[in-house]
C-alpha cells in the first residue's frame, strides 16, 4: 500500500478541478476544499504532439533533475580575459548574439556591429570596406555566442580583442562568458560603429579589461550568484535594471582597483565613474550567471524546460534541454516600449540580444515583481508587475529561493519554462529589453517589453514529441 | 511658423522611464513635431544637439533638459503648461500592494503545487483529459479522470505511471466517487460507514450505494476506477491499488468490487488480491448471467449482519398499471443500470435490442426507430461527444418520451432517474409533465422508474418519487425491481 493513496483517504480531498464547472460547483455545495483551473483547450493540431510529450515517463523526473540543477548552480566571476584566450577566437572569427545567422540575414544592428568589429580588430579601413568583406571575404566566420558557451546583450559581437567576464559554476563544473558593458546610447551592442564608439572599446581592452582583471585577482573570486540574489531585493530584475548590482560589483572592486599601484588615480576614477556611471554594467555577470544556471539544465533526455532563448535581430530562437543544441527559431518581433528623444517605433529593429537568458532563469521580466521602479515601460502599474511574475509561475517549473521577491513574500522567482505549460496555456514568457535602431550604426533608440513568438515553442514541442516514445 | 524651445532645470530628477513617458506624451500632442525631455547627461545632451536643439553649457546629469519644437510659435505655451502638468503629476495612488488577488492557476500542475492537492478532478472534452491528467500525476497527485471518450492507450498510460509512482487513477469515464464523504462527479449523499466500494461502474455503485444508504449502511469510501478498468488491456490496475487502498483503511470492514463481470484473467488477479486482504470482500457483478445489483447489497447485508429492508423502497401510482402484450423501452442514463435491466429482462422477453448489446446483431442505432424490446444507454460515450450527459440535460429523454408514447407497439417505458451531485437539481419537475402527458394520451401505457438517490441528496429522494408518482409513474429505489416489474406488465 502506497503512502500517497493512503494519505489520499486520510481525510477530506483538496481538490483541483479542471474542466465541467458543474463538477466544481459540486464541490462547493459541499463546502469541499477546491481550486478550480481556468482552463483552455490547446490548440486541436497541436494535441497530437501535446499528448506524446505529456505522456513521455521521463519528463517529470527529467523536468525535476532540470529545476534541481538550475537552482544548484553557482556563478563566481574568476577572470577578466581576452576572448582569443577565454574560446581561442581567432581573427576574422565573431560571435553574435541569438541563433545562427548570416551576414545577408543579418539585421541592421548585427550588421552595424559587425562593421564595427572589423575595425576594431583592424579587418578593415573603413565600414564601407567592413560591409563589403563580410559579405564576401571567406577568413570571416560568424558563430552564436550560446555555441561557445557565452552570452552577449543585443547584437552580442564579440571579437578575439574584446575582454570578458569569466565565471566559473563549480558545482557543475561549467564555464560561461560575456563581454564588458559599454554603456548606454551609440555603442557597439546596439549597432553603432563611429568613431567614438571604436574609441570607447579601444579604452576598454587597454585600461578597463586589464584594471577589472588585476582588482579581480587581488580581490579573488565574486560570487555573482549572491549579488544576483542581493540585487532583486533592491529593485534590479537583472536586465532592464540593473543599477544595485552595478554599485554592488563596485563596492566590491574599488578598494582592490585602488590599491593598483600600476595605475594611475586618474585611470582608477575613469575606471570607477565608467563603471559606476553605466546602470547596465552588472548586467553583462548577471546574464553569464544565467547562462550557467541554464546550461546546468542542459541535455536531459525528455526534459521540456526552455535552456536558452536569444535572438539574434532576425530570428528568436529557443533551445530546450530535452532537444540540445537545436534552434527553434521564428521571426523576432518589434518590442513595445518607450523611445529615446525623436526615435519611434518605425525606428526599431526587432528584437535582439542574448540577454533573455535572463528571463529564461527567472529574471528580467519575470522577475518584475522585484523592480517596481520600471514598470513604467509600457504604462504599466505595479499590480501590473506583480501580475506578470505571478502568471509566469503558470508556465514554469520552480521557483528559486536564492532569488527572492520582497514583494511576493520573498517567493522564489519563477525558473525553468517548461515548453509544454507554455503550449497549454498561451501564456508567453515575457522579456524586458533594450530597442536597437534598424539602420546600422544608430545604436539604442528605446527600451521596453517583448515576447518571443509562439512559433518557437510550437516547433521545440514537435521536436521533443518525436524524441518520445508514442503512448 | 516653427519654433523651438530650449530649456534647462536644475535639480528636477526624474527617473529616464518616467521621462520617456512624458516625452513621448509630449511628442504626441497636437502640433508639436518633436520633443525631448531627459536628464542632461552626456548621451541625452548629444541626442538633443542631434535633433538641432542648442543645449545651454554647463547642463549635467542632474538637471532635466527640455526640448521642444511646435509647428505655431503661438502653440508653445500650452505644449509648455502640459510638460509642467505632467512633470509636477503625482504618480496614481498604489492598488493594493500585492496587486490585489493572485491569478488563477492555468494549469493542473500549477494548481496543485498551489492548493497543496491530494486530487485532481478532470472533466475536460475526452481528447485533452489525458494531458491534463498526466499533469496531475507529474505534480504528484491522484487523479479522477471524470471525462469520457479517452482512448484506450492513455488509459494504460496512465495507470502505468500511476502505479510506479503510487498514485490513483479513478476513470476515465470515472462517473462517481466518494472520499472521505467529499463525493465527487455524479455522487450521492451517503453517510459515513463501513463499506468500502471499487467502482468499476459508476451508476451500478450508486446504486448500490443509494440502497445501503436505505438499509442505514454508510460507505467508507467510494473508488471508482472507470468502466475498462477490468478489461484485459488494462488488467485490473487501478482496481488492485483501490482494493489495497481500502484494505489499509481502517474505517473500512467490507469492500465491495462492482462493475461488469472481469475478464477470466483479470478477474483472476482481483481474488488473488481479495484473498491475501484482512477486510473481506464481495465481488457485486453487472450483466448477463449475474445476480444483480440489488440481489449483491442483500448479500452484503447479510455479511455485515445487518437486516434486508423487505420490500425495498417503491412508491406506486393510483393507477394500476394493466399487463398486456407489447413492447418494453428502456430509455436509461446510467450505462450500468441499462446493462443490469437488459440482463434481467432477457431470459424472460428473449431478445431485447440495445445501443450498448454485446451480441452485434442485437445492436440498435439509437437514432433509428425501434421495433420490438430495446433499451437505451443514453448516457454511452458514442452519444456524449460534445454534449452533456443525459444525467445533467433530461430533455432529449424528454422527446423520447413522447417519441415512446406515440408508437403503439410500446407499452412499458423504463427509465432511471439518478440524484446525487453533478446530476440535474430536479429531474422530476421535468420527466413528470412529461410522463403525465404521454400516460394521458395512452391509457394502455405504463410508465416505471428506477429512481436512485438518498434521503440526503441535495434532490431530496421522497420528493422527487413523490412527483413521479402523482405523474403516473411506478417508482422503485431498487433498478432490479423496477425492472422486474416493468418486465411482468409485457410478458403477461
Amino acid at each position: 500500500m502506497t503512502t500517497q493513496v493512503k494519505r489520499l483517504l486520510a481525510g477530506e480531498p483538496r481538490t483541483v478541478t479542471v474542466g465541467a464547472q458543474l463538477l466544481a460547483d459540486a464541490l462547493a455545495d459541499q463546502a469541499a476544499p477546491h481550486l478550480n483551473v481556468e482552463w483552455r483547450p490547446p490548440a486541436d493540431d497541436l494535441l497530437p504532439a501535446l499528448r506524446r510529450v505529456a505522456g513521455d515517463p521521463r519528463r517529470a523526473s527529467a523536468n525535476a533533475l532540470a529545476a534541481e540543477r538550475m537552482l544548484a548552480a553557482g556563478a563566481q566571476l574568476v577572470d577578466v580575459r581576452r576572448a582569443s584566450d577565454v574560446i581561442g577566437l581567432e581573427r576574422g572569427q565573431f560571435c553574435h548574439a541569438g541563433p545562427p545567422v548570416d551576414w545577408a540575414r543579418a539585421s541592421g544592428p548585427l550588421r552595424g556591429a559587425l562593421i564595427g568589429a572589423m575595425l576594431l580588430e583592424g579587418l578593415a579601413d573603413d565600414p564601407d570596406d567592413a560591409a563589403r568583406r563580410l559579405a564576401t571575404d571567406t577568413g570571416i566566420a560568424l558563430a552564436p555566442c550560446h555555441d561557445r558557451g557565452g552570452v552577449a546583450p543585443m547584437a552580442g559581437v564579440v571579437s578575439p580583442s574584446m575582454w570578458l567576464f569569466v565565471l566559473r559554476d563549480e558545482v557543475h563544473d561549467r564555464t560561461s562568458w560575456c563581454p564588458l558593458n559599454e554603456g548606454l546610447g551609440r555603442v557597439l551592442r546596439y549597432g553603432a560603429y563611429a568613431p567614438d564608439v571604436l574609441e570607447r572599446l579601444r579604452w576598454m581592452g587597454d585600461v578597463l579589461g586589464p584594471a577589472l582583471a588585476a582588482a579581480l585577482a587581488a580581490h579573488g573570486p565574486i560570487d555573482v550568484k549572491g549579488l544576483v540574489g542581493q540585487m532583486v531585493q533592491m529593485g534590479d530584475e537583472g536586465h532592464n535594471r540593473n543599477r544595485a548590482g552595478t554599485l554592488m560589483l563596485l563596492r566590491d572592486l574599488l578598494p582592490d582597483l585602488a590599491e593598483d599601484t600600476a595605475r594611475s588615480g586618474a585611470e582608477v576614477a575613469r575606471v570607477a565613474r565608467f563603471v559606476g556611471g553605466n546602470d547596465h554594467f552588472f548586467l553583462n555577470l548577471v546574464m553569464p550567471a544565467a547562462k550557467l544556471q541554464a546550461a546546468a539544465a542542459g541535455d536531459i533526455p525528455g526534459c521540456t524546460v526552455v535552456t536558452a532563448m536569444a535572438r539574434n535581430g532576425t530570428e528568436f530562437g529557443i533551445q530546450t534541454s530535452g532537444t540540445g543544441r537545436r534552434w527553434f527559431t521564428g521571426p523576432a518581433a518589434v518590442p513595445e516600449g518607450l523611445y529615446i528623444g525623436g526615435y519611434g517605433p518605425d525606428d526599431a529593429n526587432p528584437d535582439i540580444g542574448d540577454s533573455a537568458i535572463t528571463e529564461t532563469v527567472g529574471l528580467g521580466g519575470f522577475a518584475m515583481a522585484g523592480a517596481p521602479a520600471i514598470v513604467r515601460f509600457v504604462g504599466g502599474t505595479v499590480s501590473d508587475a506583480i501580475r506578470t511574475t505571478r502568471e509566469m509561475y503558470e508556465i514554469t517549473v520552480a521557483e528559486n529561493p536564492a532569488y527572492a521577491l520582497p514583494a511576493l513574500d520573498f517567493r522564489g522567482v519563477p525558473t525553468g519554462i517548461d515548453v509544454t505549460a507554455v503550449i497549454r496555456t498561451g501564456i508567453l514568457p515575457q522579456i524586458n529589453t533594450g530597442i536597437a535602431g534598424r539602420v546600422p550604426g544608430t545604436g539604442q533608440v528605446g527600451a521596453g517589453l517583448v515576447q518571443p513568438p509562439m512559433f518557437c515553442f510550437v516547433g521545440a514541442l514537435d521536436a521533443l514529441a518525436e524524441a518520445a516514445p508514442a503512448v | 511658423m516653427s519654433a523651438r524651445h530650449v530649456a534647462v532645470r536644475a535639480g528636477a530628477y526624474r527617473d529616464s522611464i518616467r521621462l520617456m513617458q512624458i516625452s513621448r506624451m509630449v511628442s504626441d500632442l497636437p502640433g508639436v513635431s518633436s520633443a525631448l525631455v531627459a536628464m542632461a547627461t552626456e548621451l541625452n545632451v548629444d541626442q538633443a544637439i542631434q535633433m538641432g536643439y542648442a543645449v545651454p553649457p554647463g547642463a549635467g546629469g542632474n538637471d532635466l533638459l527640455i526640448g521642444v519644437t511646435v509647428d505655431e510659435a503661438g502653440a508653445l505655451p500650452a505644449v509648455l503648461e502640459r510638460l509642467d502638468a505632467e512633470l509636477s503629476r503625482a504618480p496614481a495612488p498604489a492598488t493594493t500592494a500585492d496587486g490585489g488577488q493572485d491569478t488563477a492557476p492555468r494549469t493542473v500542475a500549477a494548481a496543485a503545487k498551489r492548493f497543496g492537492a491530494t486530487l485532481a478532478l478532470v472533466s475536460t472534452p475526452g481528447r485533452y483529459a489525458f494531458v491534463e491528467a498526466m499533469d496531475a500525476l507529474d505534480a504528484g497527485v491522484s487523479v479522477l479522470v471524470f471525462s469520457d471518450n479517452v482512448p484506450l492507450a492513455e488509459e494504460v498510460r496512465l495507470k502505468r505511471v500511476a502505479d510506479e509512482r503510487g498514485l490513483l487513477v479513478m476513470g476515465p469515464d470515472c462517473g462517481t466517487a466518494i472520499i472521505a464523504g467529499v463525493g465527487l462527479g455524479f455522487a450521492n449523499v451517503v453517510r459515513p460507514g463501513p463499506v468500502g466500494v471499487v467502482a468499476a461502474s459508476g451508476t451500478g455503485a450508486q446504486q448500490v450505494m443509494s440502497l445501503l444508504s436505505v438499509a442505514g449502511v454508510g460507505i467508507s469510501h467510494c473508488l471508482g476506477v472507470g468502466g475498462r478498468d477490468l478489461s484485459a488491456a488494462v488488467a485490473g490496475a487501478s482496481a488492485l491499488t483501490a482494493l489495497r487502498a481500502l484494505d489499509d483503511d481502517p474505517a473500512t470492514e467490507l469492500v465491495l468490487v462492482v462493475g461488469k463481470a472481469p475478464e477470466p484473467a483479470v478477474a483472476d488477479r482481483v481474488r488473488s488480491e481479495t484473498a491475501t486482504m484482512h477486510t473481506p470482500a464481495l465481488i457485486v457483478p453487472v450483466g448477463p448471467g449475474q445476480p444483480d445489483l440489488t440481489a449483491g447489497v442483500e448479500n452484503a447485508l447479510r455479511a455485515l449482519d445487518r437486516a434486508v429492508p423487505d420490500p425495498w423502497p417503491r412508491w406506486l401510482p393510483e393507477r394500476e398499471f394493466s399487463s398486456a402484450a407489447g413492447a418494453l423501452r428502456g430509455l436509461f442514463s446510467g450505462g450500468s443500470l441499462c446493462l443490469e435491466a437488459l440482463a434481467i429482462a432477457e431470459p424472460t422477453l428473449g431478445q431485447v435490442r440495445s445501443n450498448i448489446a454485446a451480441d452485434p446483431r442485437l445492436r440498435l442505432d439509437p437514432s433509428e426507430p425501434p421495433a420490438g424490446h430495446a433499451m437505451f444507454d443514453l448516457g454511452d460515450d458514442r452519444l456524449t461527444l460534445g454534449r452533456p450527459h443525459p444525467m445533467i440535460d433530461i430533455g432529449p429523454r424528454l422527446a423520447r418520451i413522447a417519441a415512446e408514447a406515440a408508437d403503439p407497439v410500446c407499452r412499458v417505458i423504463l427509465l432511471d432517474v439518478v440524484l446525487g451531485h453533478g446530476a440535474h437539481p430536479d429531474p422530476a419537475a421535468e420527466l413528470a409533465p412529461a410522463i403525465a402527458d404521454a400516460l394521458a394520451v395512452r391509457n394502455d401505457l405504463a410508465v416505471v422508474c428506477s429512481l436512485v438517490g438518498t434521503a440526503d441528496d441535495p434532490q431530496d429522494v421522497d420528493r422527487q418519487a413523490g412527483a413521479l408518482r402523482s405523474a403516473g409513474a411506478a417508482v422503485f429505489a431498487s433498478n432490479a425491481e423496477a425492472t422486474r416489474y416493468a418486465v411482468r406488465l409485457v410478458a403477461a
